[in-house]
């Protein structure tokens, strides 16, 4: 430690994201100025995490990374499942329960804790290879699939960290164009 | 310059503020070094923290004047410095949204011409609580002073506190039952409400007539003006040390570097591209309302979309936003960009100077003709909380989405719980309990709702009970206190409600539970507002939504002979499902699946509940450590039977405590990821049920006027719609 602040190492790190710090540590970390690597260490800690190769070159998630696949950013899942490129809503390659009944709704929450099925809906986007649960999606039936997060990869490594992208991805949402082709 | 400047009006003062900014794009056309902080940091530094200082002190000794327990023990209170033109400077701790409402006061003024009509003088004292112009809502009420240092307006002081009444049409401080203006109480739109350092007394009679508890009101104007007398003797006394020259250009230079403060934490700690989160608000009227207008059920539609430019200029937008509403609920822009202000600087700029630089470094469309901007002064806007706080919990998964993926998941949070059940209402005591008169009113104006649970973040769990979004330092309040004025609504308990927190490997913060009991009264009225029908967001990465509000009360009770036989009493409700209220208390029992309610009759005996969410979790519960899912065993955070429906965790008693069987949950883990893969659905499919609610019209008419509302009022809303759902028009 450097005058009060947290000297970060990968093991650092690793503790953090797992969970591992004690109170202190982590706020210690937190009223830290941040420190400008930490991205770096971030990405090689979560390479080290997972059991295949791809080089991440953006996490999504603390299950899902972009990879660099063919040169195509691809989001890929911990397990090494892949859902394709990023540009297209990873959610509509993923599995899907739809809690949109009191019996679904009431196998979590206790009756009158939870919403009336008719209003609101619980989506749970699940990995089709190891089935963890990677995002839920609390809307009324008949919303479109909320599209979180979309980056601009190519700014992000050009432009803010000065470096060349790791592959090329020009930045638009291709969600739609998608569906269009599957149903059409 | 300052030659020029002080032969300016403060109109022209303000719009060569605007030019500047549009013109340069940094604040007041400061593009290049700071001088005076590259001169001499020390006393630059020095100087904000002397400025800061003085807000934080004349709050802390100004609150004790109030004796409202809203301002005395929960800090409803805040005091900012302002430019001329109305720029905040620095600020007290305490409801931080009114940092930029009361800048929006001040320009206000001036744009209208107060200078010249009614005339900004030393000694002026001014009143603003109008949420169409600056404020969130009536019961917040601004106090302003300007500062005059040798004959010319150097700052303004401003004082907020927050009212226990403001005289609507039903008591309390966010009252459901109002559908316009006329409806909300006391207005006040920017007046000149004292002279020569004195309240007028006009102003003093017609306010305390507005309201329907005049002594609090008194004693928290009376709060709001010695804070800013405090501030303004500390002003004139720090130009004295430091010199005009160097205040004014300190003053640009501290909002400067407050904006350049912002976009560096962006480009520090996020990613460009684009983030979006929608929220949702419920108002279950069809059998509430009084007024025709009103009697609907009605789905609020709360989408954020945030754009981080490679430029690094952080944009937020409500493209889609349901129309303005026959409720209270409307909020005008101002308010928003408050919001906007309040979560930034706990998201982004919580450990740098913060002041309204941080409201000049985003860029924000609150689209017109939606509850976010009606641009209709005669709409209700007695409670925009209730659609502002969802909407702005949003914010906080989009940028946490940014920090995770920056690598910063300790800046993570998924949400919080809606600031939500401030039970309101009054009535008159029966002379009853001793040293208690006959007649005498009790205000009923809770506010335990400035500690709901916070999200999880990516590292660790939500905070417990201790969160308000508006206000960062969560106070729930003493029970004693509060009963000194809510003296026939008595407390029978206050405890964790078990399985309120949002479930995730990191779960949200708990909520909790009151039960009282309404005992030496002639009766009263009693109202409420929380999301029911809805939960108002998700959780994050797989996290879920906390739990939601629901209405419980049991009328004509045994209670009192219950008392009188010394049997036990119920503390709470606990589970819906074996209630110990209703266990231990027998009487007429009204349960309702929604929480937002008009004021209905309470008799003596009456018991009744309320909550106070939690917050959402993060990431999947079947991933939450055993050690974790046993400490929430043994703190109540959860039932044994959730924790192995939803964590997948089999908990055990051993002696006096839970204990994992690691063996028995590893075996459930697995089954519930086979569940998982049993009976969920492709995409394909489940596109083409969803689908086809919409083309069959199987939809409730709330949800059905949400997205009519919505393709009405943005056509890139609709289109976007349209092409999701492949279809050529809705007919809804």
């Amino acid at each position: 430690m450097v005058g009060g602040e947290i000297m970060e190492t990968k093991e650092l790190v690793r503790d953090l994201i797992d969970g591992k710090l004690s109170m202190e540590e982590l706020y210690r970390v937190i009223s830290s100025d941040k420190n400008p690597h930490r991205f770096k260490l971030i990405l090689d800690v979560l390479q080290e995490k997972v059991p295949w190769d791809d080089k991440i070159i953006l996490p999504l998630s603390d299950s899902l990374f972009i990879v660099c696949k063919d040169n195509i950013p691809t989001v890929k899942c911990k397990c090494g499942f892949e859902f394709g490129d990023y540009r297209v809503n990873w959610k509509l390659k993923a599995k899907i329960y739809v809690r949109d009944s009191e019996e679904s709704l009431q196998e979590l929450y206790r009756p009158f804790m939870h919403s009336d099925p008719s209003w609101m809906e619980i989506r749970e986007y699940y990995c089709p290879e190891c089935f963890t649960l990677l995002e839920t999606e609390v809307v009324p039936p008949g919303y479109p699939v909320v599209f979180d997060f979309l980056p601009d990869i190519n700014a992000f490594y050009r432009e803010w960290l000065g470096e060349e992208p790791p592959c090329e991805a020009e930045f638009v949402d291709k969600t739609l164009k998608y569906i269009q082709e599957k149903f059409k | 310059m300052p030659e020029i400047l002080e032969k300016m009006g403060l109109k022209e003062k303000l719009d060569l503020c605007e030019k500047l900014y549009r013109e340069t794009g940094a604040y007041y056309g400061l593009t290049g070094e700071l001088e005076l902080k590259k001169e001499d940091p020390f006393r630059w530094m020095q100087a904000y923290a002397k400025i800061r200082g003085a807000l934080v002190t004349a709050r802390e000794i100004a609150v004790h004047i109030s004796s409202s327990p809203i301002v005395r023990s929960i800090g409803e209170l805040a005091f900012v410095l302002y430019t001329p033109e109305g720029d905040a400077i620095a600020h007290s701790t305490g409801i931080l949204v009114h940092v930029h409402t009361m800048s929006d006061d001040i320009k206000f003024m001036i744009r209208n011409g107060y200078e010249e009509n009614p005339g900004i003088k030393d000694g002026d004292i001014f009143t603003c609580n109008d949420p169409s112009i600056g404020n969130v809502h009536t019961t917040d009420v601004h106090t302003l002073v300007p500062i005059f240092y040798n004959g010319e307006l150097v700052a303004w002081a401003g004082g907020v506190t927050h009212e226990v009444d403001i005289g609507g049409v039903v008591p309390g401080h966010d009252i459901t039952a109002s559908t316009s203006r006329f409806e909300d109480g006391f207005y006040v739109t920017a007046e000149k409400t004292g002279e020569n350092d004195i309240p007028f007394t006009h102003w003093r009679i017609r306010s305390q007539r507005g309201t329907r508890a005049p002594l609090y009101f008194d004693l928290d104007e009376k709060c709001r003006i010695a804070g800013l007398y405090m501030i303004k003797r500390f002003l004139l006394r720090f130009i004295e040390e430091e010199g005009i020259e160097f205040y004014w250009k300190f003053i640009r230079e501290v909002i400067e570097q407050g904006r350049r403060d912002l976009l560096l934490r962006v480009k520090e700690r996020l990613i460009p591209g684009r983030y979006r989160a929608v929220s949702f608000s419920d108002t279950p009227f069809s059998q509430e309302a009084w007024q025709p207008i009103a009697r609907i059920d009605h789905l609020a539609h709360l989408p954020v979309e945030i754009q981080i430019t490679p430029e690094g200029k952080l944009k937020l937008g409500m493209d889609g936003a349901s129309a303005p509403v026959p409720f209270p609920w409307n909020c005008g822009e101002t308010p928003m960009q408050g919001g906007l202000w309040v979560q930034l600087t706990q998201l982004l700029v919580h450990n740098a100077i913060v002041n309204d630089g941080s409201y000049y470094a985003v860029e924000y469309e609150f689209p017109p003709n939606t509850w976010c901007n009606p641009q209709n002064p005669q709409f209700s806007y007695q409670c925009p909380w209730y659609y502002l706080i969802p909407s702005f919990t949003g914010m906080q998964r989009c940028l946490s989405r940014g920090f995770l993926a920056r690598g910063f998941w300790e800046e993570v949070v998924s949400g919080y719980g809606m600031t939500g059940d401030p039970v309101q209402g009054g009535g008159l005591l029966s002379g009853k309990v001793f040293g208690e008169p006959e007649d005498f009113y009790w205000p009923v104006a809770t506010f335990e709702i400035s500690c709901t649970g916070l999200g999880a973040s990516a590292v660790k769990d939500g905070l417990d009970h201790g969160y308000a979004m508006w206000n960062p330092e969560g106070d729930m309040g003493d029970a004693e206190d509060w009963e000194q004025i809510e003296r026939g609504f008595r407390f029978l308990g206050r405890r964790l409600l078990p399985n309120s927190a949002g479930f995730g490997k990191y779960r949200g913060g708990t909520g909790w539970e009151i039960l009282r009991v309404l005992y030496g009264t002639k009766g009263g009225q009693l109202f409420s507002l929380r999301e029911g029908y809805s939960f108002f967001g998700s959780g994050l990465y797989g996290g879920y939504p906390q739990a939601t509000g629901y209405r419980f009360f049991i009328k004509n009770t045994d209670f009192e002979v219950r008392v009188a036989e010394k049997k036990p009493y119920p503390l709470g409700d606990g589970d819906p499902k074996e209630s110990e209220a209703e266990s231990l208390v027998e009487g007429e029992v009204t349960r309702l699946p929604y929480a937002t309610t008009y004021p209905r009759v309470f008799s003596e005996g009456d018991i009744f509940h309320y909550t106070i969410s939690g917050g959402p979790g993060f990431g999947d519960p079947i991933e939450r450590s055993y050690e974790l899912c046993e400490k929430d065993a043994n703190e109540g955070i959860y039932t044994p039977d959730v924790l192995e429906k939803v964590y997948g965790v089999v908990v055990e008693k051993q002696g006096d405590r839970w204990v994992v069987n690691k063996e028995k949950s590893e075996k459930l883990r697995k089954e519930i990821r086979e569940k998982r893969k049993r009976r969920s659905i492709d995409f394909e499919e489940f596109w083409k049920r969803e689908r086809s609610r919409i083309t069959e019209g199987r939809l409730i008419e709330p949800v059905k006027r949400m997205f009519r509302e919505s393709i009405a009022l943005s056509k890139t809303w609709g289109e976007e719609f349209k092409q999701f759902w492949l279809l050529d028009e809705v007919m809804l």
